[in-house]
């Protein structure tokens, strides 16, 4: 397998959001801003590059009866540290993605690489993986994030668009979570055809 | 099979104790900045600051130059709000007077019951700032003279319910305060007089 092909199936082939249609639940509930969403796609990227590493190092060590659990624990590893960095360093974010960082362990982007990828494979092209598979779900976060900002806030980055206007609260609430992944799933998906 | 999940267990948590232990300052500093903040923001201009606890709540009693007393920050809470418990830093100037607030920790919806951080302030929409809440708060839906976030009662509820709660340890606090220096010069005419006997 060659990088260039990784690189592709993480961000557009294979992304774990449009394609795979893997980790809905943080996809869903963190993407009530542009920013929040980059935060938590960037939190799982560095989980899935180390988690990644890790894995493809240890796979000949760790039994196939006790693989699942083994993972487990090295993701979780992880992502105490992102929580701990976060909460001492970016004490704000901490604080709007709180809930949600604990739950990267068993965001199932993450497992999946791990299982379906790292275990399989040697530790480059794991790492490779790791960093472009995160990447495509932070670009699909970001996106998402952005649409409901936009018709949610009128805000882009925080940053108002339209004055005074306060926007169709529908998107920031979980329905409009829901309905704008079902938009973007389809629009992207027949741009990935064409 | 048990050897190698153990051996991974245990370096997960050598490593884990080791980012704990890097990490806990940073941490503690951050808290203890953000607390800062809320507590500059709510009070008006002081010099000094002394936290005191009384009855496990924290008071935060602010001082100008002369050493006069300004206000008192309280940090107050509810777990009335929709998405749990809102935690609000309450300023309060010597008359209970309201100086400020700030949310400190909040699970609202955005967009919805999150506005509580600018909504009651002096240029929100229904400013509580000014107001004493000798009569305590409440919503107008509650017969009260607050406007409530338009779709969120629920929050603008534990807000003021919030405001009432910091509102009644600032009572709590005052009796407290007023008695305590009277003990305290008690304290030293008994041992100027037990000098003074012994001095004689």
């Amino acid at each position: 397998m060659k990088a260039i092909d990784i690189i592709k199936n993480g961000l557009i082939k294979e992304n774990p959001t449009w394609v795979l249609i893997l980790g809905m639940c943080p996809t869903l509930a963190t993407t009530t801003s542009a920013v929040n969403g980059l935060c938590m796609g960037l939190a799982t990227a560095f989980v899935l590059l180390c988690s990644n590493v890790v894995i493809s190092l240890l796979k000949s060590v760790i039994p196939d009866k006790v693989r699942i659990p083994a993972f487990i624990v090295v993701i979780a590893t992880f992502v105490t540290v992102v929580q701990f960095v976060m909460q001492g360093y970016i004490p704000d974010l901490y604080t709007s993605l709180g809930l949600f960082i604990p739950l990267i362990v068993v965001n199932c982007v993450v497992l999946g690489r791990a299982e379906a990828f790292a275990s399989k494979n040697n530790v480059w092209h794991s790492a490779l993986d790791g960093l472009f598979m995160g990447l495509g779900f932070t670009w699909a976060l970001t996106l998402i994030g952005l649409v409901r900002e936009l018709l949610g806030t009128g805000c882009i980055f925080g940053h108002s668009l339209i004055g005074g206007a306060d926007g169709m609260l529908l998107f920031i609430l979980p329905p409009g979570g829901f309905i704008c992944l079902g938009l973007l799933l389809a629009l992207i998906n027949r741009l990935r055809k064409a | 099979m048990l050897l190698s999940l153990t051996v991974i267990a245990v370096v997960a948590g050598g490593v884990l104790g080791l980012v704990n232990k890097v990490t806990a300052e940073p941490i503690a500093k951050a808290e203890k900045a953000k607390k800062e903040a809320a507590i500059k923001a709510v009070l008006p201009a002081f010099d000094k600051l002394e936290a005191k606890t009384i009855d496990g709540i924290e008071y935060n009693y602010a001082f100008d130059a002369q050493g006069q007393p300004v206000g008192v920050a309280i940090e107050s809470g509810s777990d009335k709000g929709f998405g749990g418990h809102l935690g609000v830093m309450v300023g309060f100037d010597n008359e209970g007077t309201i100086t400020g607030y700030q949310i400190v920790e909040t699970a609202e919806t955005p967009g919805l019951g999150a506005k509580a951080a600018e909504w009651f302030q002096k240029d929100g929409k229904a400013p509580v700032i000014g107001l004493n809440p000798a009569e305590p708060l409440k919503v107008k839906k509650d017969g009260g003279s607050i406007d409530a976030i338009s779709g969120s009662t629920i929050t603008s509820r534990a807000f003021c319910e919030s405001i009432n709660n910091a509102y009644a340890s600032f009572k709590n606090s005052t009796t407290a305060v007023a008695e305590e220096p009277a003990q305290v010069e008690n304290v030293e005419i008994e041992e100027n007089e037990s000098q003074k006997g012994g001095n004689e």
